[in-house]
């Protein structure tokens, strides 16, 4: 499918996880998931052997799409199925619960079957035989379509004991969560699947691929993981693997929200669109004619990314050299590395943009007070480092910020990244530094104000 | 092996895990694979900071305190470490701090536990956890024995950064009836969770609210009512847990500590006392491997209040027609020297407590000898049987009925129902009571009145005492030196801690002047001075001396088990 601007397609996407959910007249019904090929896919990786599965995935480059890009092939590798006595069990991560980021919901809510279909092909891949999908607590009537659908499909035979016939044997079960971000890490969402409070586990030594679910082997995926699994038994490892550029196959779904002026969700190949292109073209621009001045790439717990930076790239040339090229915020090809080079990360996908009207500080206490909120507590630097940030910056976006109050939040964040059990002390703590330091002018001149109301109450 | 099983060791490995090289600040040292690191490290006379870590539970690694630097083997093209000079292996330090406590030796391992970034983390995690702590040292009874303030000030700041509003949480809340939380000053290591859920087999304490609002509560309708709940306020690091029993007592630092055991039951857990100007404040379990680990139920542990009872038997006194008057010492040893010589020995009984210890029944022993001749006296014991718990507890209550059977004294009341009979039957006109009462024992306390000699020796009023000819008042298990045998076979001391009150005295000095006014033999004039004359006669202790038992205690030898 080329990337063609016709009337059909103003956006120039590639869809191929999202093909079918906004065709007028699609439904989340199996009928119609089935007149449009559905679950062709899984007869045919029925026929295969599991490790050919596993290897055509490893073929494909997929990295996972939850927000770590691991390479899925490489995670199920981990499992070593000739010594494992143990239940595999495969988990989906339908947690989505990153600030901005909105993709998983329209193919749980629009296409379901294709997660399913993936789901199963992953599971038979990985020799599981019991496969739950963990969704967010506020999808409510995502639960319930997946549950339907998830009926259909047994009752087609696609789940259940000897499917279509090939005496493999799989049952999936849908768990709503109570409304966690840290659900979504991927220990707590075992431990919650367990009926625990959903702590992180310590790794080492509660790797899931070897001590997960009940302490068995489990693989967690991604919802858009799991589908993409669906098209890469279609078209092949080393065809999906062509999609995109190298080391960042496949298609993505960004989202966009903001200050845009048409916000929403985008399908393209990795690298395929750059983040100015995206802005400008796709989304209508800036809204009200207003200038760009931040955006976040990956989520809110990336860092965010100042307009005007100039990023000092190295990747590999065509040739196989490594070259070091500059480049603006805009001319940010949309794919893993290079937004990682550019000292942020693509992580899930979800682009929020800033205008020049938004004030950084309230902006930060914004991502603040939802990681305050949604720290577990469990270890100690993110349980009182979140909150403490959350009301330094509470105190200067209520005008009594002090000029050592940015400092202090830089220290803060230093001393939570890297010393949590799970990433959400990063995903806490990144957004404050880069805010910080990007914009230390806006956090000073909070400070500022206060100072010179001083005076002034001395003088008077 | 400790009489309790704990969940984890996790400082003792195995005993057939093969040694290992580490790289300790600088230094390969030598330990057993799979020790944890935190241990490694305590092995060395290196403390690596921590708070949730605890040898007997399972690995939480919630506090980040124990962050330190790891290095691992730095590997060749051919995956195999790149050896130094002198064949250790390269090491490759960690970006990242890695938690000490659920990390385990394997060879090659690098552990700083002193640099930039270990120093880093350490006074980062302290300023977090002092950020929402109330501070409230000064009326907190933990002060003195807190982990917070001890790793404050080793490795704080010394300053806080904190200018919000701190986090308001529930206080004295009454989760037992022997133990009360703040909320407010707990940091939430979860040591109690942990303690509650995996030794005492009442999992009912939890965490609820979310984030920095995170508090340790108490499951909704039940109370924390596990015989074991005190041990919590013993592993909790700061003041959250306090024990209704001490809070507000005494400062710790103003206790002196002496290591005794208890005498609850026949477990004889390891305690050390804590006491000030002649009065017992608490006891608290203190470690042997061998016995109770880190350990002790409530009902020891509270026991040790009725040795301050109002009920305390202060005064050494003969009874005359109008009841008990008081003598002096020296007076009353002879008279009652004289009265139990002038008896018939087989008309004479010696009721024996098991909870005496060695050497006070080594004295009694030779007492019954030295009147008996060539007769034989009646000596007894008498059992106090409860309800064993699979923990510690055990079903015997007294704590040496094993030294007792040892020296001769007495087996579980075998003789009881001779006695009572003898009694009923009129052969018995003399009736000497150590630290029991012969009423409660089930002797006909009616008859007891026609007894021509009564000699009562105990510490609390009971009702022998009321009807004893001669009243002689010895001490509690605080307020003497000794050993005993507990159901481990296993010989272990008793300290004094504190001077016997009133004109009561040591049972050995008692039982001493009685033998010495009898014409016995000298036989010394302690507790510790009894022991090498009582280890030399009995062939179960021979080899064993006093200063040898040690603060642990030492197995009897495996022939008279």
């Amino acid at each position: 499918m080329a990337q063609d601007g016709t009337v059909q397609n103003p956006t120039r996407e590639h869809r191929i996880i999202l093909r079918y959910a906004d065709l007028p007249g699609y439904t989340p019904d199996i009928d119609c998931y089935l007149q449009h090929g559905g679950y062709e896919q899984l007869r045919k990786a029925l026929s295969m052997e599991p490790a050919a599965i596993v290897a055509e995935v490893k073929a494909s480059g997929l990295r996972g799409r939850g927000g770590a890009g691991f390479p899925t092939g490489t995670k199920w590798g981990f499992i070593d199925h000739a010594k494992n006595r143990k239940p595999v069990y495969l988990l989906c991560n339908a947690d989505e619960s990153e600030p901005g980021t909105f993709k998983d919901r329209q193919i749980i809510y629009k296409d379901p079957h294709q997660l399913i279909e993936g789901m199963i092909i992953s599971s038979f891949a990985n020799h599981a035989h019991l496969a739950y999908i963990y969704i967010r607590g506020e999808m409510a009537r995502g639960a319930k379509i997946l549950e339907r659908a998830l009926a259909e499909a047994r009752a087609k035979n696609f789940l259940g004991t000897n499917i279509l016939g090939s005496g493999y044997d799989l049952d999936i079960f849908v768990f709503r969560g109570a409304g966690a971000y840290i659900c979504g890490e991927e220990t707590g969402l075992i431990e919650s699947l367990e009926g625990k409070r959903a702590y992180p586990r310590i790794k080492p030594p509660y790797f899931p691929a070897a001590l997960g679910l009940y302490l068995c082997p489990t693989i967690v995926n991604n919802v858009e993981t799991l589908c993409n699994v669906k098209h890469i038994v279609e078209m092949g490892g080393a065809a999906y693997a062509r999609i995109g550029s190298t080391n960042n196959t496949g298609t993505r779904i960004w989202c966009v929200s903001g200050d845009v002026c048409r916000p929403g969700y985008f399908e393209y190949d990795g690298g395929a669109i750059t983040m100015g292109e995206l802005l400008y073209d796709v989304c209508g621009g800036i809204r009200n004619g207003n200038r760009l001045k931040a955006l976040i790439p990956g989520g809110s717990s990336a860092k965010v990314l100042r307009a005007g930076e100039i990023y000092h790239i190295r990747r590999k040339n065509a040739a196989g050299a490594m070259e070091e090229i500059e480049m603006r915020l805009e001319d940010l090809p949309l794919d893993f590395d290079t937004i990682a080079a550019s000292g942020s990360m693509s992580g899930s996908g979800g682009i929020i943009v800033m205008d020049h009207t938004r004030d950084m500080v309230e902006c930060l206490d914004n991502l603040s007070a939802f990681y305050a909120h949604e720290s577990c507590g469990q270890c100690t630097p993110c349980r009182e480092g979140a909150l403490w940030m959350r009301k330094v910056l509470d105190r200067m976006t209520g005008g009594k910020g002090r000029p050592e109050d940015p400092q202090l939040l830089l220290d803060l964040a230093g001393q939570i990244g890297g010393r949590t059990i799970c990433a959400f002390g990063e995903a806490c703590s990144w957004p404050v530094e880069s805010f910080v330091a990007k914009f230390r002018e806006e956090f000073e001149s909070k400070a500022v104000a206060e100072e010179e109301k001083d005076r002034l109450q001395v003088t008077h | 092996m400790a009489l309790i099983k704990n969940p984890f060791d996790h400082d003792l490995p195995p005993g057939d895990a093969r040694l290992v090289h580490v790289h300790l600040d600088g230094e390969w040292v030598e330990v057993p694979a799979g020790l944890n690191v935190i241990e490694v490290a305590h092995r060395f006379g290196k403390q690596i900071p921590h708070y949730c870590y605890h040898p007997k539970l399972s690995i939480s690694g919630n506090c980040r305190m124990c962050l330190f630097e790891m290095g691992m083997p730095r590997l060749g093209p051919d995956r195999k470490p790149i050896l130094d000079g002198d064949g250790h292996p390269e090491l490759q330090w960690m970006p990242r701090p890695q938690i000490a406590c659920a990390t385990t030796a394997f060879p090659g391992l690098g552990i700083r536990t002193t640099s930039t970034l270990v120093e880093s983390c350490q006074k980062g995690v302290m300023e977090f956890l002092l950020a929402n702590h109330p501070l409230d040292c000064p009326i907190c009874d933990q002060a003195g024995e807190c982990k917070l303030q001890e790793f404050a000030f080793d490795y704080g700041k010394g300053r806080s950064r904190f200018v919000e509003d701190k986090v308001r949480k529930p206080k004295r809340v009454d989760i037992g009836p022997r133990i009360l939380l703040d909320d407010e000053r707990c940091i939430l290591c979860t040591r109690c969770i942990r303690f509650a859920r995996e030794l005492a087999g009442d999992d009912c304490l939890g965490i609820t609210e979310r984030g920095g609002y995170n508090r340790i509560a108490i499951h909704p309708e039940k109370r924390f009512t596990s015989d074991y709940s005190l041990n919590t306020a013993d592993i909790c690091p700061v003041g959250a847990l306090t024990t209704k029993d001490f809070r507000f007592r005494m400062r710790v630092w103003f206790l002196k500590e002496t290591k005794s055991i208890c005498v609850d039951c026949a477990t004889g857990c390891n305690v050390t006392i804590g006491s000030r100007e002649g009065t017992v404040h608490r006891l608290t379990p203190r470690v042997n491997e061998a016995v109770n680990s880190h350990w002790m139920c409530d009902q020891g542990r509270l026991g040790f209040h009725p040795i301050h009872s109002k009920h305390r038997v202060l005064e050494p006194a003969r009874r005359e027609e109008n009841g008990l008057f008081p003598g002096e010492w020296s007076l009353l040893l002879g008279q009652v020297a004289e009265a139990l010589r002038k008896l018939e020995p087989s008309s004479l009984a010696f009721l024996v407590s098991a909870r005496l210890t060695n050497e006070e029944l080594f004295l009694v022993r030779s007492l019954r000898d030295l009147l008996a001749g060539e007769s034989a006296i009646l000596t007894e014991v008498v059992p106090r049987k409860g309800q064993a718990d699979g923990l510690l507890r055990s079903d015997d209550l007294n704590p040496n009925s094993r030294g007792a059977r040892i020296l001769g004294i007495g087996a579980d009341g075998e003789k009881l129902s001779v006695l009572r009979q003898r009694i009923e039957e009129g052969q018995l006109s003399g009736l000497f009571c150590l630290h029991e009462d012969a009423v409660a024992a089930g002797l006909p306390g009616e008859l007891l009145g026609s007894l021509s000699v009564l000699v009562w020796q105990g510490i609390l009023i009971d009702q022998t005492y009321e009807r004893a000819h001669w009243v002689l008042p010895g001490a509690s298990f605080a307020e003497k030196s000794g050993s005993m045998v507990n159901r481990a076979d296993r010989v272990q001391r008793l300290e004094r801690a504190i001077p016997a009150p009133g004109r009561s005295r040591e049972d050995v000095w008692i039982l001493r002047g009685l033998l010495l006014a009898l014409g016995g033999e000298e036989p010394g004039q302690s507790g510790p001075e009894v022991f090498p004359k009582m280890a030399a006669t009995i062939p179960a202790f021979h080899g064993l001396t006093w200063a040898g038992l040690g603060d642990q205690g030492q197995p009897l030898p495996v022939e008279v088990r």
